[in-house]
């Protein structure tokens, strides 16, 4: 493998990030599946990097999990996106940023067909003021919150006590980077790094001090696809996805997988269970899982965050022997309590997993 | 070309070849063999352009230097050869061009002939195939570059392959890249590098992974044949969609194979790409100086593609060779020695 090819294209395919004031939108699924993510990277940037975002309570699904499972139209995923363009608009802002991969391929893809087509544009505006009487500009900037946290992943470094580092060994730790399909794959020159070699990831891995691992499936898809998780009968596909990639990561022993969708780390960690109670099999060392973080997540434990706020207690794969070999340090008595401190109630200990 | 075909030239007149592969060398050997004086001009350090890189040539496999030796041995002292020059203007006085190079030195002739050739497509550009990134991803020129100097395939990590594969279409018919054009000779050109594969390491097995094999001239369909009956090359229809390199730097690879309408998934010790041609950035600014047009494909546009396609909008420039889209050496030789009598019927109507 020859880095300087890689760091060729990773040149060709740089991005322009705003500096600050961001209107944050969420995704409509990722605080059901990794739930500290999106407050923790609110927390990250207005706390510790002093960011102005913005987030608007009217803001609603942006359309695009319907649109890409094929039950919603492109006509009304247009219209919807306009009215959030709308509510950026009348809150003062220029810069849009996204939680959600699939918004942001949606938002990219939409601007491209009215860059490509203003009589759509034209449209659009037209059925938004019918219905709801708002007008919008077009963002001046638009970015995915990964690249948001790429752009600041040296400040993040220099604020964070903790580094991607075995601390019994010394050495980097190996992480699996996974990049959601619309992310770039859709529009190559909207994401850093391109589509076939995206850097995004890449880059806050070897700037916190971690080492990527390429292996032969990375490009595959993580498991989710849309209609083959969401197509019930599909889900055997599913399935075997995300075990081609685990059998094909596994031999480079990772100590993690990073990922920027929401879907993503749903299947890469979820599945791990599934697969185990199926075959019996894990992927990491001593019948652990390989644990699977958002790079919000990561981005917290490199700024000492307490695990347990980060919402890694509910990850299926424990996390506990990453925290480990990291140094982080956690209450496994506080694991399951919440914010009040009172019991959440214990999950049922898998059959193969390693549990904490 | 007999002299006497061409004696109606006023001897006086001189002829500006620009570039100094094959056509440009056919150019000038058929023109000084006649009598005519010619400046030739070369950027580099030698003449014979790509084929002088080639160790054999397809269908025959003679020795690419057979052919370049020929026409070098044709440039007599009637020619004046100008290596490692860069044209940096040309004008024009009346019936005369000027064309003024870096050094300050001012060349003057009755005619241009350009024929300033391709360049290979950059294989780093179809980033799926990891051109540049993954250790065991070749291109056909650099094999053909082992094939000349030392004759030893191996892989990176110094060890015989067991298993090749040759990538057809690279950077031609590729809509993705920009490309639609075929490159006429990549075809022909993985089937004879298969056979040499073959001929060096009997004990490995060949794969040639293509859309349509374009067989389009004098032997080449017998050669495809041969690589099948005598070689056991295997021919799979499809297009790679992308390949990874595994922990032991072997290169898996995807496709289709679209004869059985099956995915394929294949892992090989060496992965060659058959790039294609493309324009060159020479061509391009020589072109620009002299006004002349491209066509879609960013190749050099004839007055007629297909009555007059060495003639160009402007009197006195011509153009042969690949400057007009791709070509082989057969084509390329037949289009240069026809570019010569455009040339005398131009300067004897002066």
């Amino acid at each position: 493998m020859k880095v300087e090819g890689k760091k060729k294209i990773w040149n060709d395919y740089q991005k322009e990030i705003a500096d600050d004031s961001f209107f944050y939108v969420r995704s409509c699924v990722r605080q059901n599946f990794f739930p500290g993510s999106e407050k923790t990277f609110l927390r990250i940037f207005r706390d510790e990097l002093h960011k102005d975002i913005y987030e608007n309570a009217a803001h609603t699904t942006c359309s695009g999990i319907g649109y890409h499972s094929d039950v919603v139209p492109f006509e009304t995923a247009m219209t919807m996106v306009a009215r959030q363009f709308a509510l950026m608009t009348e809150s003062g802002y220029e810069n849009f940023t996204t939680s959600c991969i699939t918004s942001f391929g949606l938002y990219t893809e939409i601007l491209e067909t009215w860059n490509h087509f203003p009589e759509v544009e034209e449209r659009i505006r037209g059925h938004l003021f019918k219905a709801t009487g708002r007008v919008f500009s077009k963002p001046k900037n638009l970015s995915h919150a990964s690249d948001v946290t790429f752009k600041f992943r040296k400040e993040i470094a220099e604020k964070g006590p903790y580094r991607l580092v075995n601390r019994n060994t010394g050495q980097p730790l190996k992480v699996v980077e996974h990049i959601g399909c619309h992310y770039s794959k859709m529009f190559p020159s909207k994401g850093l790094g391109g589509a076939e070699y995206p850097y995004v990831l890449v880059g806050m891995i070897e700037e916190w001090g971690g080492e990527v691992v390429d292996y032969p499936e990375r490009r595959h898809c993580c498991g989710f696809g849309f209609r083959q998780y969401i197509v019930q009968a599909n889900r055997g596909y599913s399935l075997a996805c995300s075990k081609k990639k685990f059998d094909s990561m596994e031999p480079y022993k990772p100590d993690f997988i990073l990922t920027n969708c929401p879907g993503c780390p749903m299947f890469l960690d979820r599945w791990q269970y599934a697969l185990s109670e199926m075959e019996g099999i894990t992927y990491g060392e001593n019948g652990q899982g390989i644990p699977v973080l958002t790079y919000e997540e990561l981005a917290g434990i490199i700024l000492g965050y307490d695990p347990w706020d980060l919402g890694l207690q509910v990850h299926q794969v424990p996390v506990e022997p990453l925290l480990d070999k990291i140094g982080l340090p956690y209450d496994p008595s506080k694991k399951f309590l919440d914010k009040e401190g009172k019991s959440m109630g214990k999950p049922d200990a898998p059959g193969f997993l390693k549990f904490y | 070309m007999h002299r006497a075909f061409l004696s109606f030239i006023d001897m006086a007149k001189k002829v500006l070849v620009i570039g100094g592969g094959i056509a440009g060398m056919t150019a000038t050997a058929s023109l000084a063999e006649s009598g005519v004086h010619v400046d030739l001009l070369e950027k580099d350090d030698h003449l014979g352009g790509h084929v002088q890189r080639w160790d054999k040539l397809f269908p025959s496999l003679r020795p690419g230097k057979e052919v370049t030796d020929f026409f070098q041995n044709k440039i007599d002292d009637r020619v004046q050869v100008h290596m490692n020059v860069n044209i940096r203007d040309i004008s024009r006085m009346d019936d005369e061009f000027i064309l003024s190079l870096d050094n300050g030195e001012k060349i003057k002739g009755n005619a241009i002939i350009l024929a300033t050739g391709y360049e290979l497509f950059d294989a780093a550009r179809k980033e799926e195939y990891g051109y540049g990134i993954y250790d065991n991803v070749i291109t056909s020129a650099e094999l053909e570059d082992r094939f000349k100097t030392s004759g030893k395939i191996t892989t990176s990590n110094g060890e015989v392959p067991a298993r090749v594969a040759f990538i057809h279409c690279v950077g031609s018919r590729d809509e993705k890249v920009g490309n639609l054009y075929c490159s006429k000779v990549c075809c022909v050109t993985g089937v004879k590098q298969a056979i040499e594969i073959k001929e060096l390491l009997p004990s490995a097995e060949v794969f040639c992974f293509y859309m349509d094999l374009r067989m389009f001239d004098r032997n080449f369909e017998e050669l495809y044949f041969e690589a099948q009956q005598k070689w056991g090359i295997n021919f799979i229809r499809g297009r790679l969609s992308e390949c990874a390199e595994n922990p032991d730097h072997s290169i898996v690879l995807k496709t289709e194979d679209t004869l059985t309408g099956r995915p394929l998934k294949m892992t090989v010790d060496l992965m060659v790409l058959l790039i294609g041609f493309i324009p060159s950035p020479e061509t391009r600014r020589i072109s620009g100086m002299l006004g002349l047009q491209s066509g879609n494909d960013g190749f050099l546009k004839p007055e007629d593609e297909h009555i007059q396609d060495n003639i160009t909008a402007i009197p006195g420039v011509f153009i042969s060779g690949a400057v007009k889209g791709p070509a082989c050496i057969v084509n390329t030789v037949a289009d240069a020695r026809a570019t010569v009598l455009q040339v005398a019927a131009y300067l004897k109507s002066k």
